[in-house]
């Protein structure tokens, strides 16, 4: 008795600890309560003792591949729940892994996200009960690849832009817009480079909504027959000037330092490798006047999961502001929690990725999964979905 | 208790053995029931199920597979020409390696057959299944590095003002070829060391030198195991993706199957596509078995 009493205070210490302070847990001290969606969990109860977790490499990291980064042994001493990481290598595999039903917690990308949703394999998420969400920065609240009818479903991890990266010795005047990536024309045919996924074709749908706005598109994941045609002609044109495609990052990298590649879409931890002093290649990165897509992980707890209390504390620590500096800054994207701009061992870490500048990342059109059922809410016209992109894509590429 | 002269004692051991006497098509089927339940089931049983996916079509609104018969697929891929000049890339490009592995593999597999000592043809033997011993993506990044534009290829080739192939169509092609060319030249190996040398004798004891008595006895007997060999290296060639998507940009059949199955789910469209390769081997095999590949067995 004594001992199960010990544990229990044991495991209510923890949580505390975890939690970060025991009074934010009443409601009359945190901010404005949020509405709390039916069939999602009403409160925290204590740590089931394991947890299941599909993520990216270099997400959830516990010390096995450095000793320097771990942010996980000190939740699992502080909660009990043992994290068990499954590393995703795509977002399908991580969709199709989520589908099982094994898993508590998935990293998902918005190429993932909108069809969990769909599918049923996550559960909405009660945002009360993660108090380090108010910290998040407030661009990234209720976006729609993981809000649904103002329901959310999961917390954000961290935001990226895919922006115009060029080399400043090669290409003059400096480019403000992506119309010189889909310039048929242009004197840098060869030499331009672009993302190897079907999710580029929104980065096409992102141009056509500043050149030909007739077509009407004010979400560039949400295509119907004719807009989605109108980006694909563009991506077909666009074919003939390039002169590879990237899929691994380091591939961009590469392209880069050796002049292969001197235009086209990048990642800001790309154009921050290039831009190393150590062996720097004369570049610069902009986000065009146009705005462009980017990206933006979200946590979501699957609807069968079997341990939703280590689920919801494991959420609440990895937005924590120290943990989601740690991971942040490890990945090379903007964190999503602000008071972690403070803790990062870079202290440029924040301005090198843009992330308190909200109106950077308002011009921003993160990934989300294109749907048959439009994603800006229309339901006039069906949308073209994923598979429907993907084969596109093949016949982009040729 | 037993002495010697009782007859044996009636163990369960000595039981089956008295009922399998004579009957060989029990004791056949026993010996291979374990194997072919293996083949047939868990082998050709799951790639049934895998196949029978081409008739089923992915449903735009829930993404999951709709189990419902349809030939949509196969319609998409016969109209659309993307699937075709795809096909046509890959099989090409298969060809090219399978050719090139046959010239590049049967002088050092001639030579190891019948010229070198035993102990220079130990340290070939060698030479030539070492690679087989490092994993795949090894060999693949290697060379990665060797081809890179500030790689290994192109600082040998500096001085010479010359550049490499790096990245692209060429580099798929070196790269497959370096791959599979173990596979080439040991059945080539040994196919060349079976021909006894009382042939070679007798040729040249009608007059032939060696031109000739290579040309005419030699290559049609060593033939059938060339055939071998270029099983693997064309088959092998029809399906990879991961050589391609990390020394080129461009896609082959194996790439778009993946793009099918690991971004869009769409189990349907990449089923169907995997029967091209399918029959392609099929009609390879008959063709192979025809030119007498598979008499040594």
């Amino acid at each position: 008795m004594a001992a199960t009493k010990r544990r229990q205070g044991a495991l209510t210490a923890g949580l505390a600890i975890a939690l970060g302070l025991v009074p934010s847990m009443t409601v009359a001290q945190s901010p404005a309560a949020m509405p709390v969606p039916e069939s999602a969990l009403t409160e925290v109860g204590p740590g089931e003792g394991a947890l299941e977790v599909v993520a990216w490499a270099g997400y959830v990291e516990d010390g096995s591949t450095s000793p320097d980064l771990d942010w996980v042994s000190g939740f699992e001493e502080a909660t009990g729940c043992q994290v068990n990481v499954t590393l995703g290598n795509t977002s399908d595999e991580m969709f199709t892994l989520m589908q099982t039903g094994n898993y508590d917690l998935v990293s998902a990308s918005g190429d993932a996200s909108n069809r969990l949703i769909t599918a049923g394999s996550v559960q909405p998420i009660n945002l009360n009960l993660i108090p380090n969400y108010a910290d998040v920065f407030e661009g990234l609240k209720g976006k729609p690849h993981n809000t649904v009818d103002g329901v959310p479903y999961g917390v954000p991890h961290g935001r990226g832009a895919n922006l115009l990266m060029y080399n400043t010795d090669v290409v003059t005047p400096a480019p403000d817009s992506w119309s010189v990536v889909f310039d048929t024309e242009s004197p840098y045919a060869g030499k331009v480079t672009a993302y190897d996924s079907p999710i580029y074709i929104a980065d096409a749908a992102v141009y056509l909504m500043a050149t030909n706005p007739e077509l009407g598109i004010t979400n560039p994941y949400a295509l119907d027959e004719t807009q989605f045609a109108a980006a694909v002609d563009l991506l077909k044109a666009q074919r003939s000037i390039i002169g590879r495609y990237w899929g691994l990052y380091t591939d961009e990298i590469a392209a880069f330092q050796s002049g292969d590649s001197v235009l086209g879409t990048t990642w800001q931890v790309i154009a921050n490798v290039l831009k190393d002093p150590a062996a720097p290649t004369p570049i610069e990165a902009i986000l065009p006047k146009e705005g462009a897509t980017g990206w933006s992980d979200t946590w979501m707890l699957s609807a069968e999961s079997k341990h939703p209390n280590c689920g919801y504390l494991f959420m609440n620590h990895i937005i924590s502001p120290e943990v989601n500096a740690q991971a942040t800054e490890y990945f090379g994207e903007a964190p999503a929690n602000k008071l972690s701009c403070a803790l990062t061992a870079n202290p440029d870490h924040c301005a090198l990725f843009h992330a308190e500048d909200e109106d950077y990342f308002s011009k921003v059109y993160f990934w989300a999964t294109p749907q048959a059922q439009c994603l800006d809410g229309r339901t006039d016209v069906t949308c073209t979905d994923y598979s429907a992109w993907t084969q596109a894509w093949t016949e982009i590429k040729g | 208790m037993s002495t010697v002269g009782d007859m044996p004692r009636n163990t369960v051991s000595r039981r089956i053995q008295r009922s399998l006497h004579g009957r060989r098509r029990l004791q056949l089927s026993l010996v291979l029931g374990l194997p072919l339940l293996i083949l047939v089931v868990l082998y050709l049983g799951s790639l049934a199920l895998l196949l029978v996916n081409a008739f089923w079509s992915l449903d735009p609104v829930t993404s999951t597979v709709r189990h419902e018969w349809t030939l949509d697929n196969f319609v998409r891929i016969a109209t659309n020409g993307v699937y075709h000049v795809i096909t046509i890339r890959t099989i090409g490009l298969a060809a090219l390696v399978t050719v090139t592995c046959a010239v590049i593999g049967f002088p050092v597999a001639y030579y190891m057959a019948r010229i070198a000592s035993v102990r220079t043809r130990r340290l070939l033997l060698l030479g030539v299944l070492l690679p087989l011993w490092a994993s795949y993506l090894v060999k693949v990044f290697a060379w990665r590095a060797i081809l890179q534009q500030q790689g290994v290829l192109n600082w040998v080739l500096e001085p010479l003002g010359i550049k490499g192939p790096g990245y692209g169509d060429v580099a798929t092609w070196l790269v497959f070829t370096y791959l599979w060319l173990p596979y080439m030249i040991t059945p080539i190996y040994a196919g060349l060391e079976r021909i006894p040398n009382s042939m070679l004798e007798a040729s040249s004891d009608l007059g032939a030198r060696s031109g000739p008595t290579f040309r005419r006895v030699v290559l049609p007997l060593a033939f059938p195991a060339v055939v071998a060999g270029s099983i693997f290296t064309f088959s092998l060639t029809m399906g990879d993706y991961i050589a391609p998507a990390l020394v080129s940009s461009t896609q082959f059949l194996g790439n778009v199957i993946q793009r099918e199955v690991g971004t869009s789910n769409n189990l349907p469209l990449a089923a169907a596509l995997a029967i091209i390769p399918i029959i392609v081997m099929i009609i390879y095999l008959i063709v192979a078995r025809r030119l007498g590949a598979f008499e040594a067995l």
